[in-house]
């Protein structure tokens, strides 16, 4: 097993409050593995992944733990975590231009990170970069590497994040959004290149995402977010064949899909959730349409089903899938 | 399958509820301004020294140009700050109540500095958000007018101003309000450049409402909140500015006085002894421009996007 | 057969780009961001608009609102030419065309209350209104779209991304307007708010009998709320057909790159579908390619492709392609 969260909870320190963004989300992950870790906004999904790379706004706080390869990144010093972070685990955001420098040449970004955390000389960095856009099949990489950031598109863009977060061979891969700021046509090139990289690097990979789509052809694994909590967790196919949690079937079923001819979108009911104001019980109990009088004041358990699939709802699973 | 229910249907369920009033910007920002201790400190002097300066002299023994001659001469034994002679401040080399003085100095400095803050308001926000909202070649004549006026030694013309055509606050006046809102039309462009391309603007343009009322609708209201802090970080400013002048000698004409002439006069007669003559104007003058600085932080942190 | 109410013909919108730094006598470049756009648009009918960013889509809007200038063409708008108007003769016709954009909270003016913001279309255009009537007005089109009427002194700040959409369709139709224009209404809102707002425009249309132009990325959204749809690439209509034929039976090589790049939420057939994935990028709008404009990134493309601009040719009643070597594709076949 290469990743263990157990309990993980993350709060802000508002003015108006305390927010809780994330309350008691536990997966694992194994070699190899690719998760999606899927919700709308306010669902905690990119707070989980912050919370976990201790990357937290400084007025939020983590709790729990987070077992990667045996170690608790929780509770390592910032340098050790700098050292895992950069070693060990590569991250892409939905805006590349947040992590890449805009006045320096892309070849001294990427050198700087292979001499700095591997030792290696300044001509063997450089060697190496131009091997990895090679990699991330960025046309003439030996020459445009002199670029700056702005000389490229976002397609481009994204393509050298993800080879500047590849250059450590990371063992875990944590792709945020990657795709949300592209075009359909650049993002299938993208999620294309991130099943290439899964296959020949062979690294894990947790992509966190609003767009079930872009889940259904990538992911072994989905897990559903809302409120901070885990809804349903389990194999992409039976999860999204058979979903077993109302939140899970309402959002499936409000995505337009191209191969089909609906006279009417199902929706659900009302808004995403306020954070600073969630309910006891159940986070979706507001919008739910099985709601009972338990759901708002008791938080339902997050039971294992079928083996390998887990979901978190008062009502029985027969239920909500009759 | 219950998935789908209008929510008008939903809306009709609830009925009437009585109307809600909303929190606007506006309200938010005084909260957070009222939180805020050292902008509600400068906030309390400056009621205080606005207090000072409008009912001070009901409270004043003397008129302002009344001279003593008894005490001309005997001003550092004679002209001390006492309450039981009724000259609180002491007086002055000439004999006059320093109280009174101080208070007319007071009135003059922040009439200066509301005025000039006042134009600069006005005339500024509306000359820069007409540039920036007319853009193109408008903008660019607009702009380079307040370039030119900008190069202008003002100080200097000013002062070459009061020369010719004599001392008098009407001058003074006339060449702050000139000045002042060149800056105010400046910032207020800027912002108004970025405001234009909000989509709300957009909208009220496809709809068909007149330009000048975007203008005031629109754009004006959403400049304001960088318009009210920069204004009162003016007006000291301003206040320093009437002062410089007075100082030189050139502000406003005798017997009317400001702060800026009372610190001069104060200042040149520290040999002989009569230090009040100094510290009362001085201790005025300070504890308004720190009044006007500390709100004008505390609006800048309470209006302030990033914050939101 | 009906008249159009809306019929572009051969619009063009370019721009004049200064290059920064330049001389005030060099001469500017020219930005082609929508070239001879020609389509109707029928009363009562939802055309989509779709494309990438920079395909000029949102510009195509603009121009039909008015609020950027066409260079050429003709927009006829009930017969008459709103290209050729001043900008006050085209004031009376602002009142029928209306539009919705992308964002919902930037497009309300955040120092106005809600009732404000929808009432400024009527006190534009029917300042006669008294006071009680108008706010009467605005709290029935409150109620219409979904809004408590009570929440009129409310401000945008306080309402949630689809509320405030919910908002700027509420001010969009209080005039009754005949032509309403969507920008990208629902590709910042979550997608359970998404269905919500995609199925109150739907609901609105037939029953104010609206006719709708509806620019979005996302095909399938498009797809789900169009009657027919225009594919654009970079300034240029690529394909032009019903909501049906263009997803099944596409025929331009850019259409059916587009739906095969839009990922469907169905492992099983995600797996199986064809993934013939574009090369290559955008050309930059200031240099588009001589001939068509998709000929750089186009599997199909051939020498000739770069000769002259492909003219729109009509292969089945209602659809027309811009291709000479069209080829229809079923590249959903997979699902049937």
């Amino acid at each position: 097993m290469l990743l263990n969260i157990d309990n993980l909870r993350v709060t802000f320190d508002t003015p108006d409050g305390e927010v809780n963004a994330v309350n008691g989300v536990s997966f694992q992950l194994d070699q190899r593995e690719t998760l999606a870790i899927v919700g709308e906004s306010g669902s905690g999904k990119s707070q989980t992944a912050f919370a976990m790379m201790g990357l937290l706004a400084r007025n939020g706080k983590a709790s729990g733990q987070v077992n990667f390869d045996g170690t608790d990144l929780l509770k390592l010093s910032p340098r050790q975590l700098n050292k895992v972070r950069s070693d060990q685990i590569g991250m892409i955001f939905q805006d590349p231009m947040t992590s890449l420098n805009p006045y320096i040449r892309i070849s001294d970004q990427m050198a700087e990170v292979l001499t700095l955390h591997k030792g290696m000389s300044k001509k063997d960095a450089l060697r190496d970069s131009i091997r990895m856009l090679d990699a991330v099949k960025i046309p003439d990489a030996a020459n445009r590497i002199r670029s700056y950031p702005h000389e490229f598109s976002g397609g481009m863009r994204q393509r050298i994040m993800i080879a500047m977060s590849l250059l450590c061979r990371p063992r875990l891969l944590i792709a945020d959004e990657p795709t949300t700021a592209l075009d359909v046509t650049v993002q299938a090139q993208i999620m294309q290149l991130l099943a290439d990289i899964r296959d020949d690097f062979g690294t894990a990979i947790i992509l966190i995402t609003h767009d079930l789509g872009v889940v259904a052809g990538f992911c072994d694994r989905t897990l559903v977010l809302y409120g901070g909590q885990i809804m349903e967790d389990g194999p992409t196919d039976p999860t999204f064949a058979d979903p077993t949690h109302p939140y899970t079937r309402g959002l499936l079923r409000a995505v337009p899909r191209l191969d089909r001819t609906d006279d009417e979108l199902l929706t659900i009911a009302g808004e995403p959730p306020d954070m600073s104001r969630l309910p006891q019980g159940c986070p979706f109990s507001a919008r739910c349409d099985y709601v009972r009088n338990v759901c708002p004041n008791i938080p339902p358990e997050l039971r294992t089903f079928d083996g390998n699939r887990r979901r978190a709802c008062h009502v029985s699973r027969e239920e909500v899938t009759a | 399958m219950p998935a789908y229910s209008s929510d008008a249907e939903r809306l009709i369920e609830v009925g009437h509820l009585a109307e809600v009033q909303g929190r606007s910007l506006w309200a938010d920002a005084r909260t957070r301004f009222v939180r805020n201790k050292a902008a509600m400190a400068g906030l309390f002097l400056l009621f205080v020294v606005a207090a000072f300066a409008l009912f001070g002299q009901f409270i004043a023994q003397y008129e302002r140009d009344t001279i003593d001659f008894t005490l001309i001469g005997a001003n550092m034994r004679q002209g001390v700050p006492s309450i039981e002679t009724g000259h609180y401040f002491g007086t002055d080399a000439s004999g006059r109540d320093l109280f009174a003085r101080v208070v007319q100095g007071t009135q003059i400095s922040l009439m200066v500095g509301i005025i000039g803050a006042l134009v600069a308001v006005i005339v500024g926000t509306l000359y820069g958000a007409i540039a920036g909202y007319a853009g193109g070649r408008t903008d660019d004549i607009m702009m380079r007018i307040v370039d030119v006026l900008m190069s202008i030694p003002f100080m200097f013309v000013l002062i070459l101003m009061l020369v010719i055509f004599g001392r008098s606050i009407f001058m003074l006046f006339l060449g702050i309000g000139l000045i002042s809102w060149l800056d105010m039309a400046r910032i207020a462009r800027g912002q108004t450049l970025t405001i234009k391309n909000k989509e709300f603007v957009e909208v009220a343009h496809a709809t068909g409402v007149a330009p000048f009322k975007i203008i005031l609708k629109h754009i004006v209201p959403n400049l304001l909140g960088i318009v009210i802090v920069y204004a009162t970080l003016l007006v000291p400013n301003m206040i320093i500015f009437e002062s410089f002048i007075s100082f030189l000698g050139l502000g406003v004409q005798e017997p009317n006085t400001s702060l800026g002439a009372l610190i001069s006069e104060g200042a040149s007669n520290m040999a002989y002894g009569v230090l009040w003559q100094l510290y009362f104007p001085l201790i005025f003058f300070v504890l308004t421009i720190f009044a006007f600085f500390f709100v004008g932080d505390g609006l800048r942190d309470a209006l302030d996007p990033k914050d939101r | 057969m009906t008249d159009p109410i809306l019929s572009l013909r051969d619009l063009s919108v370019t721009f004049d780009i200064r290059p920064r730094g330049a001389w005030p006598w060099t001469k500017s470049l020219t930005l082609h961001a929508v070239s001879e756009m020609s389509f109707d648009l029928k009363p009562g009918e939802c055309l989509g608009v779709v494309g990438e960013s920079g395909s000029g889509k949102s510009t195509l809007a603009r121009a039909i609102v008015g609020t950027v200038p066409s260079t050429s063409g003709q927009i006829n708008f009930e017969g008459a030419n709103l290209a050729d108007m001043t900008p006050r003769q085209r004031r009376i016709h602002r009142r029928d065309v209306q539009m919705i954009f992308q964002d919902p909270l930037a497009a309300l003016n955040p120092r106005m209350t809600v009732g404000e913001i929808i009432a400024e279309p009527l006190v534009t255009h029917e300042p006669g209104l008294g006071r009680a009537d108008r706010k009467a007005r605005v709290q029935e089109m409150m109620k219409r779209v979904g809004l408590l009427p009570n929440l009129i002194n409310r401000y945008p700040h306080e309402f949630s991304g689809g509320q405030c959409q919910r908002i700027g369709i509420a001010r969009a139709l209080i005039l009754r307007p005949k032509l309403l224009i969507c920008d990208e209404p629902v590709s910042a809102l979550d997608v359970s708010v998404q269905a919500q707002v995609v199925n109150l425009l739907r609901e609105l249309q037939r029953d104010m009998g609206l006719s709708m132009i509806f620019i979005a990325h996302d095909l399938s959204v498009v797809k789900h709320i169009s009657d027919r749809i225009v594919v654009m690439y970079l300034g240029r209509q690529m394909e032009t057909a019903s909501a049906e034929v263009i997803t099944t039976r596409p025929e331009h090589p850019y259409t059916q790159a587009l739906i095969a790049s839009v990922p469907i939420p169905d492992p099983e057939l995600e797996r199986k579908r064809p993934r013939a994935t574009l090369d290559g990028e955008l050309p930059s709008p200031i240099s588009p390619p001589s001939g068509c404009v998709f000929r750089t990134r186009c599997p199909k493309a051939r020498p000739s492709c770069a000769e002259a601009v492909p003219p729109m040719i009509q292969t089945a009643p209602g659809h027309r392609v811009a291709c000479p070597y069209h080829e229809a594709e079923d590249l959903l076949a997979a699902s049937a």
